[in-house]
C-alpha cells in the first residue's frame, strides 16, 4: 500500500482484502472505522452480517492492577486452546494536548510472534460516549472477520469502566492487593459492573485478604443487586441478571489460574446464550449506537442551523456578560 | 472526523535504557499523536509487526547499543516483507557521522542525535506524514 493510496482509502476494497487474510489491510480499516472515516463506513455496512460471532471479553480495573499482563496470558490460554484472538486495549487520550500513550503492548512481548494474534491499541480521545463507539466498531470489524474471541483492555477510571461494559459480553474486573481492607473496586462501586472479579498478583500475600474482602462484601450483598433487580437495575445493561458472579484468583506473572479465568468467561458466553441475552445484548448495542450517531448528527445539525449565538440564547443564564 | 498521527517508538537491540525514548515519547503525546510504545528488547520482526499492527503514520527506533548497523537493514527488510516499505522511518541515538549516510541509503528518513530539540522531530513527523519529500 502506497502512502498515496493511505490518503485516498477505499473501504470496500479494503474489507475484501482483510477477509481474504490481508493484515495490512484489517489494521487500516481500524483506523478507518476509528477515525470515523466515511470509507470505514463502507466497509462497516459490508462486513456488519459477518459479524455477531465473536466472544468479546472487557477487562477492566485500576492502574496497574496487572490487566495488561493477564490479558496476555488469558490470550496464550486461548492459543493453547486453539482459538485466534485479537487484544484491543484502550489508553486513555491526555485532556491537554489530545495527544496520548499507548503502553500496554509493553506486557504483551510474547505474543507479538504469534499469527494468530492481532494487537491493536486505541486512545479514548475523551469524546462522551465516543470510545465505546470507536472500541464497538473496531471489534466489529475484528469480529467480521473471523476473530471467534476478542478481549479488551481498559482503564478503570471514570466513565471508562461503565463503556467496557457496554461493548463487551463478559467483564473481567481485575484487583490487586492493595493496603488491608482497602479494596479499590469496592469503594468505586465497580464491582455492580462485574460478571467475573479476579484479584491479580495472588503470588503476592496481601492477596488474601483482598480475596477475603470482595468474598465478604459479596455475602453483604453489596454487589449483587442484580440478582434480586435483575432488569430492573439502572445498570442492568452492564451486568448479567441471574449469573452469581465468581470470584477467582490469578497470577498473571506466575501464570497460575488463568485456565480457570478462561474456563469462567467461557461458562458466562455458554450462560448469556442459554438465557438469549447474548442476541438481546446485541440488540441493545446496535440501539446504543444508533443513539451515539443521532445525538452526534443532531448536535451537528443545531449547531449548523441556529450557531452558536442562537444556541446560547435557549440558555440565557449561560452567556457570559461581557466585560466592561 | 478525526485524523491523529499515530507513531510507534522502538528500542529494538539488547542495550538496557529507555529514558531517551520515553521522554521522545511524552513529547509526541503532547504534541497531540497517539503514541505507541512498546518497550525494550524488541526484535526487528516485533518492531515491524507492531507497525503493521497499530497502522502507525511514522516509526521511531532508539538505538544505542552501536549495532544500528546490524538492526537497522534486518527491521527494513521486516518492514518490507509486510508492505511498509515506504512508511517513514526515523533513528535517535548515538549515531557516528560516517553512518548516517549508509541508513539514508537503506530508507531511515532522518537521524535525531542526542539532545536534539523535540520540536524538530515533531515538525519532521508532520512533514513526514503530510508526504512532503524530506
Ligand atoms: N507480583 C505480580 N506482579 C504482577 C502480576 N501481574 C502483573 N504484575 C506487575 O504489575 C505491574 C503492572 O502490570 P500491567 O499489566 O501493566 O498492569 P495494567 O493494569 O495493565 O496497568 P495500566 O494499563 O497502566 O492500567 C507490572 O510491573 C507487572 O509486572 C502478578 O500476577 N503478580
Ligand atoms: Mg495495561
Amino acid at each position: 500500500m502506497t502512502r498515496a493510496s493511505r490518503r485516498h482509502p477505499d473501504g470496500a476494497a479494503l474489507a475484501t482484502s482483510a477477509l481474504a487474510g490481508d493484515r495490512q489491510a484489517t489494521a487500516r480499516l481500524l483506523t478507518l472505522v476509528e477515525n470515523g472515516h466515511s470509507q470505514g463506513h463502507i466497509a462497516l455496512a459490508a462486513l456488519y452480517p459477518r459479524a455477531g460471532q465473536a466472544h468479546v471479553i472487557g477487562f477492566t480495573g485500576s492502574t496497574g492492577a496487572g490487566k495488561s499482563t493477564l490479558v496476555s496470558e488469558v490470550a496464550r490460554e486461548l492459543r493453547s486452546r486453539g482459538e485466534r484472538v485479537a487484544i484491543v486495549a484502550v489508553d486513555p487520550t491526555s485532556p491537554y494536548s489530545g495527544g496520548a500513550l499507548l503502553g500496554d503492548r509493553l506486557r504483551m512481548h510474547d505474543l507479538v510472534n504469534d499469527p494468530g494474534i492481532f494487537i491493536r491499541s486505541m486512545a479514548s480521545r475523551g469524546h462522551p460516549g465516543g470510545m465505546a463507539r470507536a472500541t464497538r466498531d473496531v471489534i466489529t470489524v475484528l469480529d467480521a472477520l473471523g476473530v471467534p474471541v476478542i478481549l479488551v483492555e481498559t482503564v478503570g477510571a471514570g466513565q471508562a469502566q461503565v463503556e467496557v461494559a457496554r461493548v463487551a459480553h463478559t467483564v473481567v474486573l481485575v484487583e490487586a492487593p492493595g493496603m488491608g481492607d482497602d479494596v479499590q473496586a469496592l469503594k468505586a462501586g465497580l464491582m455492580e459492573i462485574a460478571d467475573i472479579v479476579v484479584v491479580n498478583k495472588a503470588d503476592r500475600p496481601e492477596a488474601r485478604q483482598t480475596l477475603q474482602a470482595i468474598r465478604s462484601a459479596r455475602l453483604r450483598g453489596r454487589f449483587t443487586e442484580h440478582e434480586r433487580l435483575g432488569n430492573a437495575h439502572p445498570a442492568a445493561d452492564s451486568i448479567t441478571p441471574g449469573w452469581l458472579v465468581p470470584i477467582l484468583e490469578t497470577s498473571a506473572l506466575q501464570h497460575t489460574g488463568v485456565a480457570d479465568l478462561v474456563d469462567a468467561a467461557r461458562a458466562h458466553r455458554e450462560y448469556l446464550v442459554s438465557t438469549t441475552l447474548w442476541e438481546s445484548l446485541r440488540a441493545d448495542q446496535a440501539k446504543a449506537d444508533v443513539e451515539d450517531w443521532l445525538d452526534q448528527k443532531l448536535r451537528a445539525l443545531a449547531h449548523e442551523r441556529l450557531g452558536e449565538a442562537r444556541l446560547m440564547q435557549q440558555r440565557p443564564w449561560c452567556r457570559t456578560s461581557s466585560p466592561s | 472526523m478525526t485524523e491523529i498521527i499515530r507513531v510507534l517508538i522502538a528500542k529494538p537491540g539488547l542495550d538496557g535504557h529507555d529514558r531517551g525514548a520515553k521522554v521522545v515519547a511524552r513529547a509526541l503525546r503532547d504534541a497531540g499523536m497517539e503514541v505507541i510504545y512498546t518497550g525494550l528488547r524488541q526484535t526487528p520482526a516485533m518492531v515491524a509487526e507492531a507497525a503493521l499492527q497499530e497502522d502507525v503514520d511514522v516509526v521511531g527506533l532508539s538505538i544505542l547499543s552501536g549495532a544500528h548497523m546490524a538492526l537497522v537493514p534486518r527491521i527494513m527488510e521486516e518492514l518490507q516483507q509486510r508492505g511498509l516499505a515506504d512508511l517513514p522511518v526515523f533513528l535517535g541515538g548515538i549515531i557516528p557521522r560516517d553512518d548516517v549516510a549508509a541508513l539514508q541509503a537503506l530508507g531511515v528518513s532522518a537521524v535525531f542525535g542526542p539532545g536534539t530539540e523535540s520540536q524538530t522531530i515533531i515538525s519532521y513527523i508532520q512533514n513526514a506524514v503530510r508526504g512532503d519529500p524530506a
